[in-house]
């Protein structure tokens, strides 16, 4: 197939575009789920917020016109779902593993339910920066065309590393995590600890949610998610905890499933949906191969269910 | 079961009725006109009723697949990637023995499915049992690569050359496919989810099998302790789990859809995970409810047709009944302190 003749030089072009723009959502989400996971919970429910922030963002894009109001009704969803889930969780006998699958159903449920109208309708779609000026060839153009979103999840990282390691408030949301006893002795509020940490998770996933919409693919319908919020809570097991790693695992499951699509366009068809899963395959082996049952995870939160 | 956990699960089911009630309301939807149609869709007549229980069927497997690791203190959430590979398993043992008596192949396609779904979710113990990797992140992503290979077989190695629009696997030989049970529309599969859930329950309560596993789920270092074999309960546990989810998959192929394709992923692992929870991991339980959750969905195409709700209100209504019965389930819990004078300097949190 003729790709602007680049030939098989495309294909690296396409995964390295691929990984600017489908790791997005894996980003946010992930560094979302990352900040949540360090407070000692996991919210398995990220996909449902993901998939209704998607909805809400394209919804509100369309109505207002404005995409940034998109963005930030997409995150105030997601932060209602982050609630939700951190107040059940707040119960006593509640396993958050539970509520994560019941929010996840609830969430995906309701977007389907009130995106209805939007599946026709064209929203204003998010700007982008044009950094691949200085090339003539429209694939390097397209490939360097970076959303403000990215840049902003680039931006976030080494923020969310340097709030959780240099300050206060990090330092609390990390003791809640390793031990919820120390934290309760020393007078933390591990409850609201907790509920902040998960509600800034979700307004993270419902941003990570408005970027589906609103810029790649860019359109709102029920097909948009195929499993990236659960992908990205994985995501953050495979990064070990860390907000950088979350960013380069982002990058690297984003360019592995911009693989088989571009494998296709040169005429590679084999595989393509094994490509697609390539993610969930790497993250089961690197479960596999870090984990003990004598001892846990490295660097995971000591109060996490998941990894004991 | 005892009444005492039937009343909160009941509680939970009313207050989502409502809460369910409200929102219909709040989008301009009577909620009463909406129930009354649920009821007609899922119990009000015969044809209803068949429907209701031609889905309650695999949701009664898949459901077995979460309930039975959950009495080893699992929570597993693969039910609908061994249906996949149930269904998979069972197509390609149909065409492979093609010419064979049917008894003989129904044997294979059953023990073949089986031995997918129950290969997948036992793998999923096994890497929690040797490795402590966590059973329901790995039963997830196991759910998702298994989809992935579906998909590529189906496009690939098994697909008919005749089916274009919907990549498909050759159809199941016309003499294999599973009839209906006499006197009524609903396929053998009803009678063999009851079946297997009776034979679950069996097992569960009345073997030493069944005693160890829960003392298993109980406290696992008193297990070890005193001497059970815990690696091979959680393995066993587990892949008869997955064997009831792949049996389901045999089915939907063998008796609905006549072939191997997407249809298969039509979210009858993710309700199975929510029976099994309504059901209080109660393999008899699981029969009921997996009967409600079945009328549920039959009553979608009415909703749709009449009151023009989305087909998605059955999905919100789903995630209601969860979330609302995890909420329940915790408040629970501060109850007796209502009842009695609460316990002096108690921690807020356990």
């Amino acid at each position: 197939m003729d790709d602007g003749g680049l030939g098989w030089w495309g294909v690296p072009l396409a995964v390295l575009a691929g990984a600017i723009r489908v790791s997005t959502p894996f980003l946010f989400v992930s560094l979302g789920e990352c900040l949540t996971e360090k407070s000692g919970r996991i919210n398995l429910g990220l996909e449902g917020t993901l998939v209704m922030g998607a909805m809400s963002g394209y919804a509100v894009a369309y109505g207002t016109g404005n995409p940034w109001a998109g963005v930030l009704v997409a995150g105030l969803a997601g932060t209602v779902f982050g609630v939700l889930h951190a107040a059940i969780c707040s119960l006593e006998r509640v396993n958050d593993i539970a509520v994560g699958i019941a929010l996840m159903l609830l969430g995906t449920g309701l977007a389907f339910f009130l995106g209805k109208p939007f599946i026709q309708p064209q929203a204003p779609q998010l700007p982008s920066l044009a950094l691949g000026w200085w090339s003539d060839v429209p694939q390097v153009q397209s490939a360097l065309r970076i959303n403000a979103l990215f840049l902003a999840g680039l931006l976030l990282a080494p923020l969310l590393v340097w709030a959780l390691r240099c300050t206060r408030w990090g330092m609390v949301v990390r003791i809640v995590g390793e031990s919820a006893e120390a934290a309760r002795a020393m007078g933390y509020p591990v409850n609201a600890v907790r509920m902040a940490a998960t509600a800034t998770g979700g307004f993270l996933a419902g941003v990570g949610g408005s970027f589906l919409s609103l810029y790649y693919p860019g359109s709102w319908n029920e097909g948009l998610s195929s499993g990236q919020g659960i992908t990205a809570v994985a995501l953050v097991i495979f990064a070990r905890w860390d907000p950088m790693l979350c960013f380069y695992a982002a990058l690297l499951f984003g360019g592995a499933g911009a693989l088989g699509p571009a494998l296709q366009s040169v005429g590679v068809t084999q595989g393509y949906y094994l490509l697609n899963a390539a993610p969930y395959i790497l993250t089961l082996a690197i479960m596999i191969a870090t984990s003990s049952s004598r001892h846990r995870l490295a660097g995971a939160p000591a109060e996490l269910s998941v990894t004991r | 079961m005892p009444l005492d956990r039937v009343l909160p699960t009941l509680a939970a089911l009313a207050v989502s009725m409502v809460l369910f009630g409200l929102f219909v309301l709040a989008v301009g939807v009577d909620p009463l006109e909406t129930y009354a149609l649920m009821y007609t869709g899922a119990f009000g007549s015969w044809f209803s009723w068949q429907n209701t229980l031609t889905r309650a069927a695999p949701l009664i497997l898949t459901a077995l697949c979460t309930a039975l690791p959950a009495r080893l203190g699992l929570v597993v959430i693969g039910g609908e990637g061994a249906l996949v590979l149930g269904g998979l398993a069972a197509v390609a043992t149909a065409l492979a023995l093609d010419g064979l008596p049917p008894p003989v192949v129904y044997g294979a396609m059953g023990l073949a499915g089986m031995a997918a779904g129950g290969a997948l979710i036992g793998f999923a113990g096994a890497l929690r049992h040797g490795r402590g990797v966590n059973e329901t992140i790995a039963s997830l992503l196991l759910t998702y690569i298994a989809i992935a290979v579906m998909k590529q077989l189906v496009e690939g190695p098994m697909k008919d050359p005749a089916s274009l629009n919907k990549p498909s696997t050759a159809p199941v030989p016309d003499a294999y496919l599973v009839g209906t049970l006499p006197g009524m529309d609903v396929h053998w599969g009803l009678a063999l989810g009851v079946l297997f859930a009776l034979a679950a329950w069996v097992l569960m309560t009345r073997t030493t099998f069944g005693f160890a596993a829960r003392m298993v789920g109980g406290n696992p270092r008193a297990a070890r302790m005193a001497g059970l074999p815990v690696g091979t309960l959680l393995v066993v546990t587990c892949a008869l789990g997955g064997a009831a989810a792949g049996l389901a998959g045999v089915m939907e192929v063998a008796a609905v859809h006549g072939r191997a394709n997407a249809s298969m992923v039509a979210g009858y692992g993710f309700t199975g995970i929510l029976v099994a929870f309504l059901a209080r991991q109660n393999p008899l339980a699981v029969i009921p409810v997996a009967i409600l959750f079945g009328g549920i969905g039959a009553s979608g195409g009415l909703l749709q047709r009449r009151l023009d709700l989305p087909d998605a209100a059955v999905l919100v209504l789903q995630g209601i009944i969860f979330v609302t019965l995890l909420a329940g389930e915790g408040l629970q819990g501060r109850l007796p302190s209502l009842r009695r004078a609460p316990p002096a300097a108690r921690p807020q949190e356990a």
